[in-house]
């Protein structure tokens, strides 16, 4: 029996001899529980070992497998082959990062801007030792906002991260407004310093793709704006009460 | 931002910005350019722009408004003066424009005022509707009462 197949269109980069990436077909069979990343490990194995990509660990837990298909980002291991009907199915690498071969792009400048943003529980008096005890509705707080893994398809899906190299994007801004809202966290002020900048909250458009494209439903244009929110009440209250206390 | 159709460049690492020192495994990456053009075929960018253009229609109702408010000021004359302008074709055609941009921006805010407030009751994130509802309500009722006096004033 002929196995059905589906033909690939990938983006190939080489920087020691391309100019500038171009696509090349493969045939994959197409098989009903396959996902794009079984495609492309299929392309590997059996027709091009050259081929270069991230992945890791195949169930949207990791983040490395994200993917332009057919212009949209996604992950590679939770996009079934079958949901594309009309061929070639075109794979690219993230949008708005630079590719350095193949699908795998630089994430460097991403992760500069994510320390930037001080991604972790500051405390102002000791050295944070002891318990932080949390109740379940303080947990609900922030929960949404640190399911976060950093796969980037918010940045390819951000237009003003493509405009703005700069700007410090969807995923980092979420994380800083994730530990905000954390009740164990004193450093909401310290990270004011740096998101309400232009390059922080306030570059931000709302477009909300990032949000849509989020895998794991982090929200991050939500997160965004609920920050700008609280950076106006807070700019208004040390507007009213420029001795008081906040 | 680069024009579309302009060569890609191809940046030598260490001109990328912010790059680290290290190079050394690949020499050269590839930035592709961002078209001026990037937002069309992707209805929600198109969406997007066209709301970040509305402000413009925001910006000129406002206009119209002051212009309205000042003729008033100067008496009859000048308010049928005013009026006469508002009646020519190409006010009303800009005016219709106008018009529907307002309501695009209207309702994807109100749509979009949830997103930005979180408010929880009792353990619970506060559902959207219950944001955004009281909101519409509160619009379509100070319409309703501007087209009440309205109605009033001409009969």
């Amino acid at each position: 029996m002929m196995t059905q197949t589906i033909t690939l269109e990938v983006s190939r980069y080489s920087p020691e001899k391309d100019r500038e990436p171009y696509f090349q077909k493969f045939e994959v069979p197409l098989k009903k529980e396959w996902v794009i990343l079984d495609a492309l490990n299929y392309v590997k194995d059996q027709l091009d070992g050259t081929l270069t990509f991230r992945w890791s660990c195949r169930m949207g837990i990791c983040g490395s497998c994200g993917y332009m298909v057919n212009g949209e980002p996604k992950l590679g291991c939770a996009t079934f082959l079958t949901q594309y009907t009309h061929e070639p199915v075109r794979i690219e690498p993230l949008r708005n990062f630079p590719v350095i071969r193949d699908l795998v792009v630089e994430i460097d400048e991403f992760l500069e801007k994510l320390k930037k943003v001080k991604p972790w529980l500051i405390h102002k008096n000791g050295n944070g030792a002891g318990e932080y005890l949390q109740t379940p509705d303080q947990l609900e707080e922030f929960r949404q906002h640190s399911m976060c893994i950093n796969c980037l398809l918010c940045y390819a899906a951000c237009p003003i991260s493509g405009l703005d190299p700069i700007f410090i994007g969807p995923a980092a801004l979420a994380l800083a407004h994730r530990y905000n809202k954390d009740s164990r966290d004193e450093g909401a002020e310290e990270r004011m310093a740096i998101l309400s900048h232009p390059d922080g909250i306030w570059g931000c458009t709302f477009v909300g793709e990032c949000t849509r494209v989020c895998p794991k439903h982090v929200d991050p244009a939500g997160a965004i704006q609920q920050y700008k929110l609280a950076a106006a009440m807070d700019g208004m209250k040390r507007f009213l009460m420029p001795f008081g206390q906040r | 931002m680069s024009s579309a159709g302009q060569a890609p460049a191809i940046q030598p690492a260490s001109v990328t910005a912010g790059a680290p020192a290290y190079t050394e495994f690949h020499p050269r990456w590839y930035r592709r350019p961002v078209s001026t053009y990037w937002w069309m075929g992707n209805w929600p960018y198109v969406k997007f722009i066209l709301r970040e253009l509305s402000s413009v229609a925001v910006a000129w109702a406002v206009a119209v408004t002051l212009f309205q408010l000042a003729a008033i000021n100067g008496g009859t004359s000048s308010y049928a003066n005013f009026a006469q302008h508002m009646r020519s074709p190409w006010l009303i055609v800009l005016n219709a424009i106008a018009f529907a941009f307002l309501l695009l921006h209207s309702i994807t805010w109100f749509n979009l005022a949830p997103k930005a407030m979180a408010v929880r009751l009792q353990g619970k994130r506060v559902p959207a509707i219950l944001i955004s509802g009281p909101q519409f309500l509160a619009w379509l009722a100070i319409s309703g009462f501007v087209l009440w006096m309205y109605v009033r004033t001409a009969s």
